[in-house]
């Protein structure tokens, strides 16, 4: 790991602060991704922030029946909170499947967010990578793609985001809340990973001298009823090959709400847009999830080994949405 | 770049204060076994992915080889050096030697530092991606759930049968006990 000097921030105005006169400074909250990447020097930061003293840590209600999420909340409270556990029950399973229980007492919601892909030929410096070295080619493409896009990839990069957290924060409409000198912004949670087109290695919307300081969520009643379901090459402690999350509401046999999105699929947790517009309104019958999933991944392409994925997906879908009809909430 | 200068870290590690100067890329885990020569807690992976160097940092298990040291300054470690009293071992150790819990013995520290951290987890309500229903107030530590939430820690031998027996047997003998010492501790 190349050297670096330290420095803890004390409060947001700090953080801003030094981010935006350190040169090549990055800020580290549990570190569990930062620190993994800093010792295969893929991450070469001059300085790093120290954020996990500042007052992030709470999970509050809104006023307008919202919740709001510190960015220093570590993922193991978010996943056992009360409040979650019973409005947004998606998002504490999601939670809950990623990565393991110590990583999760480690891992914030802000880091969670700034994953970086999981892709093999990102972390091998000797593979081309243009994620890593824009311009350097991608040596995935043909290579070892189980783990790889199947939705909006590009001719430069077919890497997929890895976290879960991330695609139940999409299904619900959340938003990122990020600060930086210049004043607070609030990023649409759907707008706030970025598909690789031309340029792989900007992944966020986030510019370099902001910090993300909560997230939020808004009032959904039909994310009580809801799910994330994970299919991976075993049974705990890997990454997605799929993942879906998702939540239903029907009346008179009819779908009255319904939020789903996709994980594992792309470069970014993907909002399956096309499927809920089918499914709103339509017949809750296996007929219609299967015509939604359908939709979803008409545009699907698959990688040289990735195939099964797109049938994976599908059928994942469809049952998630037959288990939450037959069985109601999760919860 | 040249090096780094040094950053005063000050730990309590198994109850005694310690006052290291280090550099901020070092990790708890090697400030513990290359500083304070504790090397109970073992380097396996050194990568976040196996669990051998689970740690309890106020009475919680993280992975210490993905841990500045730096950010824990102030904090409360418990090593696996740490628990019982010097003559009686800790029921859990004592339960993985009646299970097998182990062959070479590797990732047992990691596997018994990890379980007291689990059991705590569990004692205070925590869900896992095992719990069928989230809303549950309290939720029986099946063998499915010990798989689960244990699944942070890998076993090259394939001790798990005895892991999980030995865990299963400590968390039936004193619920929701285990653990409690080392959070009260840490408080």
């Amino acid at each position: 790991m190349k050297a670096f000097s330290y420095v803890s921030a004390a409060d947001v105005p700090a953080a801003l602060r030094a981010i935006s006169t350190e040169p090549n400074a990055k800020f580290i909250g549990g570190g569990t991704n930062l620190v993994d990447l800093m010792r295969e020097e893929i991450e070469r930061p001059d300085t790093i922030i120290d954020i996990t003293r500042l007052p992030l840590s709470g999970i509050e209600e809104l006023p307008g029946g919202g919740v709001r999420i510190g960015a220093m909340v570590r993922n193991s409270h978010l996943a056992a909170d009360r409040l979650i556990r019973m409005r947004y029950p998606m998002l504490s399973q999601a939670v809950l499947t990623g990565a393991s229980a110590q990583l999760r007492n480690m891992a914030t919601v802000g880091g969670n967010l700034l994953q970086r892909t999981r892709c093999l030929y990102f972390y091998d410096g000797a593979a081309a990578c243009n994620k890593r070295e824009p311009g350097r080619g991608c040596d995935a493409i043909g290579g070892f793609t189980r783990n790889h896009a199947i939705l909006g990839a590009s001719g430069a990069c077919v890497a997929t985001h890895p976290s879960d957290m991330c695609v139940a924060l999409a299904a619900l409409d959340a938003t990122v809340v990020a600060e930086s000198v210049r004043g607070v912004r609030r990023i649409p949670m759907t707008e706030f990973h970025l598909l690789p087109g031309g340029t792989p290695d900007v992944e966020t919307a986030l510019a370099p001298d902001e910090l993300i300081t909560a997230v939020e969520l808004p009032e959904i009643p039909v994310a009580a009823t809801s799910a994330y379901r994970k299919v991976r090459d075993r049974a705990s402690y890997a990454f997605a090959l799929v993942s879906v999350a998702a939540a239903l509401e029907t009346s008179d046999g009819a779908v009255s709400a319904v939020r789903l999105a996709l994980g594992g699929v792309a470069a970014k947790p993907w909002r399956a847009h096309l499927a809920e517009q089918v499914l709103l309104g339509a017949p809750a019958t296996e007929e219609s999830f299967q015509r939604a999933a359908a939709a979803e991944l008409a545009p699907a392409v698959a990688q040289s080994q990735n195939a099964f994925k797109i049938e994976l997906a599908r059928r994942t879908i469809v049952a998630t949405l037959r288990r939450l009809l037959t069985d109601g909430s999760a919860a | 770049m040249g090096r780094q200068p040094v950053v005063e870290v000050r730990m309590r590690v198994n109850g005694v204060m310690e006052s290291l100067d280090l550099e901020p890329r070092v990790s708890l885990l090697d400030a513990l076994r290359e500083r304070l020569g504790l090397t109970g807690t073992k380097k396996g992976c050194n990568q976040g992915a196996c669990g051998a160097c689970t740690v309890l940092v106020d009475g919680e298990r993280i992975n210490s080889c993905l841990a500045l040291a730096v950010q824990y300054d102030g904090r409360e470690i418990t090593t696996i050096e740490g628990l019982g009293d010097g003559e009686r071992a800790h029921p859990l150790q004592s339960a993985f030697v009646r299970n097998d819990g182990f062959q070479c013995g590797y990732c047992t520290s990691g596997q018994i530092c990890s379980a007291i951290g689990m059991l705590a987890e569990h004692g205070a309500g925590a869900p896992s991606a095992a719990t069928e229903h989230l809303s549950a107030d309290t939720i029986e530590l099946s063998d499915a759930e010990i798989r689960e939430r244990m699944s942070g820690n890998l076993c090259r031998c394939g001790a798990y049968n005895g892991i999980v027996g030995a865990i299963r047997e400590v968390a039936a003998a004193v619920p929701g006990e285990i653990g409690r010492d080392v959070m009260e501790a840490a408080r």
